[in-house]
């Protein structure tokens, strides 16, 4: 049985951690990716651009939160690969929703 | 309350190596036809928007994105208080987890709270679900997803009454997993609803 400051280590500085500040990273970007919109830093990129990236961020982090925190990583293949075709499916189809 | 010998209970971490489907079976069936339910959710969306652009671009620009970020970082850190709860749970820390989980649900009614104060603004400022398209879209999706934070809150307090049982038998453990998966749902959608609706122009 773990002590406590060796468990608050454990869960602390765990893989899920990690992920969860990847997560608040990614949301950062897209705020920040967002703000291109009206106060562009970048040079050239295109209101579509920024909307697509938009999207496919969105879909990065939903696939970590599948992996990652949902354990999916861990399930069989077959579950596994629904979800993974799930979120490219669902990314591809609302991306050419938005071009159209 | 009978307390029936319980099945030994695998203490130890999941081996990498051997593959598991979290929580009972039945409850993916579930989870991924509520996430293809919002799926189609979101392609109407588009849809509708690509045909009434400027009305969803001026409607946009009256929603705080302020307020749609605050609730994707709740719900983020959520979702993490939920899966260190199992961690804990799977040593045997039964105290840590309930503690756990009350932080992932305190994020939910946070969630919530701000979901009304921002409705709030709305509403006082004369804008509901009949002004335009837009906000029928706007008040309805996130209206639903605000109905399951809800359940998914009912479902936390379920699974924080329970580890006083301080038992982590594999039923428990079904339970527990089950519960956690539904709440990441909650989560995930969340995470398209707002870009998509507060962000993308």
């Amino acid at each position: 049985m773990a002590t406590d400051s060796s468990l608050r280590s454990t869960l602390i500085l765990s893989r899920e951690t990690a992920t969860w500040l990847a997560l608040v990273l990614l949301t950062a970007a897209s705020w920040l990716l967002a703000e291109e919109y009206t106060a562009p830093h970048l040079q050239n990129v295109s209101v579509q651009t920024i909307s697509s990236g938009l999207i496919i961020l969105a879909f990065i982090k939903i696939r970590m939160v599948i992996l990652s925190f949902m354990e999916i990583k861990h399930a069989p293949l077959s579950l596994r690969i629904l979800f993974e075709l799930w979120v490219v499916g669902i990314c591809a189809t609302l991306l050419v929703m938005y071009y159209h | 309350m009978i307390k029936s010998e319980p099945i030994p209970a695998n203490t130890q971490p999941r081996q990498q190596a051997e593959k598991y489907i979290p929580g009972e079976a039945g409850v993916w069936i579930f989870i991924f036809g509520d996430m293809m339910v919002f799926s189609i959710f979101f392609i109407v969306f588009l849809q509708h928007r690509s045909q009434d652009l400027p009305t969803y671009l001026t409607s946009q620009l009256t929603l705080n994105p302020h307020f749609g970020a605050a609730n994707t970082i709740l719900l983020l850190t959520s979702s993490l208080f939920a899966v260190l709860g199992l961690k804990s749970l799977r040593l045997n820390a039964f105290v840590v987890a309930r503690r756990l989980f009350s932080l992932a649900a305190l994020c939910g009614v946070s969630f919530g709270i701000l979901k009304i104060i921002e409705y709030s603004q709305k509403i006082l400022s004369g804008i509901n679900l009949t002004t335009n398209e837009f906000f029928m879209f706007y008040f309805m999706y996130t209206g639903i997803h605000f109905m399951h934070v809800l359940i998914g809150l009912s479902v936390l307090a379920f699974m924080i009454h329970k580890t006083r049982s301080h038992t982590y038998t594999d039923n428990d453990r079904i339970a527990y997993e089950s519960g956690a998966a539904f709440w990441h749902m909650v989560d995930l959608l969340w995470i398209v609803l707002f870009p998509l609706l507060y962000l993308v122009k």
